[in-house]
């Protein structure tokens, strides 16, 4: 998966790197100025989500991007993190086990650690496609064996908890959710910083390596399978924060929930969109995890359908997910080669919006039929009333996906023409300067 | 446990083993010549399962043995042809990614086609009524056709495998793909008929398995992990590792459900005295029918820990 791995390293030995300064002071007042400009009550519900996504979206990234691991059972180690953290903070509410509120998602983060040094030896000791088929087996295993012991995991209606409790600390009872959130963010924060930091480790140096050529890290004497199992405690120790935090802001852990595969399956699937081959790829797989999963969710009722077949062309024509989108472009931009794609960009946009628009067209109509088809023929469709019952709809529909489908398909050859021309002249002149 | 339960059960176990093998046996033998985990293998089997639905009520069930599997070809075929192919470049780990995104894709559509509930896909006349009678429990035709079904199926296979040209160009293109296109053959079309003919068995066994038990949207999700653990427990792409790991998991777990004992009992039964003040009672009183769901991933975790290569398998990587 290699498309294009822009570095932006060349000022890495410089004393100061002004460029990450300057990106992590922006991330950092992001997260701080977002509950200001986004007040609504949804808005912060949705910030809080992204907040412990991202942690979770990045370690999963630990995994598959920077290891190679491809894992089907990342909420076992997010998931046991959130009931680990719950049952403590039981406990301290009860008295019998003084741990603060601020120090409970460390204490989600120490179990999902437990878990992953308890499970990861198994599933790290093979890579590639057996390691996948290894992590869905233990992934089914305790999401299953979690329904044979209810007194631990609740059994079907889940653990409750109250996260206000003990003295409150400097005035934060954590009571409000705009309090929950800053918790949230601070952790966020420092996890985010504290992953980028372990890619510069020796340990995430050879991580990548031991992805892309473990032959050669067997020759140069280190033990790939140890690597592989570092790394996933280490992943499986920030997934439990995530988790942990969940578990604050929910107050609520479901074990048929928060455990199970189609769990793990939307971390894997919004990581990959988000773009597994650069760090921050994960941060917008996090935003657009909470966005499909609350906005589009209540837009459409064929929201999955969308995102399988988003996540299919995404695989095949863009395996670098959206950040590897916007790391092309703006490759192409240094060069100063973006001027014509603004016109075919926005060729595509067009005549992708009409495809779009008749495709949705006819499969909302089909799922009204299906589900709602006691509320009439009728349903409303983006400002316009679809009829089920009268062939115009459906033709009309058809006719948009028809005619948006062939023009789509004939700005796309000359977009591939002329981003292949843009290629080969970047290449060209990466060539001439490092000659010069 | 007397000779009745046992024979019942073994019976019954073995004809789920060997629907899990006709399972297994495609998502092996795409994984041998490819190297792609098929992600959607139980998708196809569905897709099996309603599609022969559709058609058995068109033209009735025979056909439709037949008909079902040849279309789950077709879809298998298009699918490595127009999306898989153009994944292939870029490596195994976006290859099983692409395959995960059918699986998405195919429950969607089938539940937008065909409805979120059961449909009513039910045996054919020929194979309702038990086939014979042991003991006074009834065995099902249906159940020994599946049985029946499988055989024949891995017998073709092999034959098809070893004593056709095909099957020798088919084996050659997995050794040494730039040898067998410099001789003339298509190797990107071995490939496509590869996995069409893998979905096709999924298919085959979607048919079948789909009117013995139920045909639901939930179908390919419960025996999906199953089959994976299947060939992990086998071992990675090996034809008879995954037809004896199939039997045995489908034996066991046969077994284990209709089976009342716990750890309790059982210490009661050699007279250790336990209450539900014993340590760890609630981990005692679990009965073997209720942990009956996770033995196939616990076996395969204890195969990993002790024959990390799979019991037939030859790759230890």
């Amino acid at each position: 998966m290699t498309t294009a791995t822009l570095t932006k390293d060349y000022y890495r030995f410089k004393p100061w790197n002004i460029g990450r300064a300057v990106i992590w002071s922006l991330f950092a007042i992001a997260l701080i100025v977002a509950p200001m400009v986004f007040r609504s009550s949804l808005a912060l519900t949705m910030l809080s989500q992204i907040g412990y996504l991202i942690i979770i979206c990045l370690s999963y990234n630990m995994l598959l991007g920077q290891g190679g691991m491809l894992s089907f059972g990342h909420a076992v180690y997010t998931g046991m993190g959130s009931f680990i953290a719950i049952h403590t903070m039981n406990l301290a509410a009860k008295g019998s086990l003084p741990v603060p509120l601020l120090l409970i998602p460390l204490v989600g983060g120490l179990g999902g650690m437990f878990f992953a040094i308890l499970f990861g030896y198994v599933t790290t000791k093979k890579s590639g496609t057996t390691f996948a088929m290894i992590t869905l087996g233990v992934g089914e295993l305790v999401a299953s064996m979690a329904l044979m012991f209810p007194t631990f995991f609740g059994g079907e209606g889940g653990i409750t908890t109250n996260r206000v409790y003990g003295t409150p600390l400097l005035g934060l009872t954590f009571g409000p959710q705009i309090q929950v959130y800053y918790l949230i963010a601070v952790y966020c924060f420092i996890c985010t910083a504290l992953m980028f930091a372990f890619t510069g480790t020796p340990l995430g140096r050879i991580l990548n390596a031991v992805r892309d050529n473990p032959e050669r890290v067997e020759f140069i004497g280190y033990n790939t399978q140890r690597v592989r199992y570092f790394s996933f405690i280490i992943a499986g120790f920030f997934a439990g924060i995530g988790g942990g935090l969940a578990a604050i802001n929910f107050e609520i852990v479901n074990a048929a929930d928060s455990l199970n595969g189609i769990r793990s399956g939307g971390y894997l699937l919004f990581t990959f969109l988000g773009g597994a081959t650069f760090f921050f790829g994960p941060i917008i797989g996090a935003v657009l995890l909470v966005f499909a999963s609350i906005l589009l969710s209540e837009l459409s009722k064929a929201w999955l359908l969308y995102l399988g077949l988003v996540f299919l062309f995404m695989v095949m024509f863009a395996p670098g997910g959206v950040a590897s989108l916007i790391m092309m472009n703006l490759r192409v931009a240094k060069f100063g080669r973006f001027k014509p794609f603004w016109a075919l960009y926005a060729g595509l946009v067009v005549t992708g919006a009409v495809m779009v628009a008749g495709a949705a067209a006819i499969v909302e109509m089909i799922y009204h039929m299906q589900l709602n088809a006691a509320l009439g023929p009728q349903l409303p469709f983006f400002g316009v009333m679809l009829d089920t019952s009268k062939p115009a709809s459906w033709l009309i529909s058809a006719a948009l996906l028809v005619v948006g489908g062939v023009l789509m398909e004939l700005v796309r050859r000359r977009f591939v023409l002329a981003w292949g021309h843009a290629q080969e002249f970047i290449e060209a002149e990466i060539k001439r300067r490092e000659a010069a | 446990m007397n000779v009745e339960f046992f024979v019942i059960s073994l019976l019954n176990g073995v004809s789920y083993g060997l629907l899990l093998f006709m399972l297994s046996s495609g998502l092996t033998l795409i994984f041998s010549m490819m190297g792609v985990l098929n992600f959607a293998h139980t998708s196809f089997y569905m897709l099996g399962a309603y599609l022969a639905y559709t058609i058995s009520g068109v033209v009735g069930f025979w056909p439709a043995l037949v008909l079902a599997p040849l279309a789950v070809f077709v879809l298998g075929a298009a699918f490595e042809r127009y999306s898989l192919r153009r994944v292939h470049k870029f490596g195994h780990v976006p290859e099983l990614l692409v395959t995960f995104g059918l699986s998405y894709l195919i429950l969607e559509l089938v539940q937008l086609l065909w409805g979120r509930s059961t449909v009513p896909y039910g045996l054919p006349t020929q194979l309702q009524g038990p086939l014979f009678t042991l003991y006074g429990t009834q065995f099902p035709k249906s159940r020994s056709f599946i049985m029946a079904v499988a055989l024949l199926m891995l017998l073709a296979v092999w034959l098809l495998l070893t004593r056709t040209r095909i099957g020798l160009v088919i084996q050659a293109a997995l050794k040494h793909p730039e040898m067998v296109e410099a001789l003339g053959h298509n190797v990107p079309r071995v490939f496509m008929l590869v996995f069409g003919g893998g979905a096709a068995l999924a298919g085959l066994a979607g048919v079948i398995g789909g009117n013995t038990y139920v045909t639901e949207p939930a179908m390919a999700a419960s025996v999906g992990s199953i089959i994976f653990v299947v060939v992990v427990v086998g071992g990675m792409g090996s034809l008879a590792g995954a037809f004896l790991a199939s039997l045995l998991i489908g034996i066991i777990q046969t077994f284990a459900v209709a089976m009342d004992q716990s750890l309790a009992t059982g210490l009661q039964a050699i007279g250790v005295a336990v209450t539900d003040q014993t340590f760890g009672y609630e981990l005692l009183k679990l009965t073997i029918s209720q942990v009956a769901p996770i033995l196939p991933y616990l076996f395969l975790v204890l195969i990993l820990i002790f024959r990390p290569k799979g019991l037939l398998g030859t790759r230890e990587d």
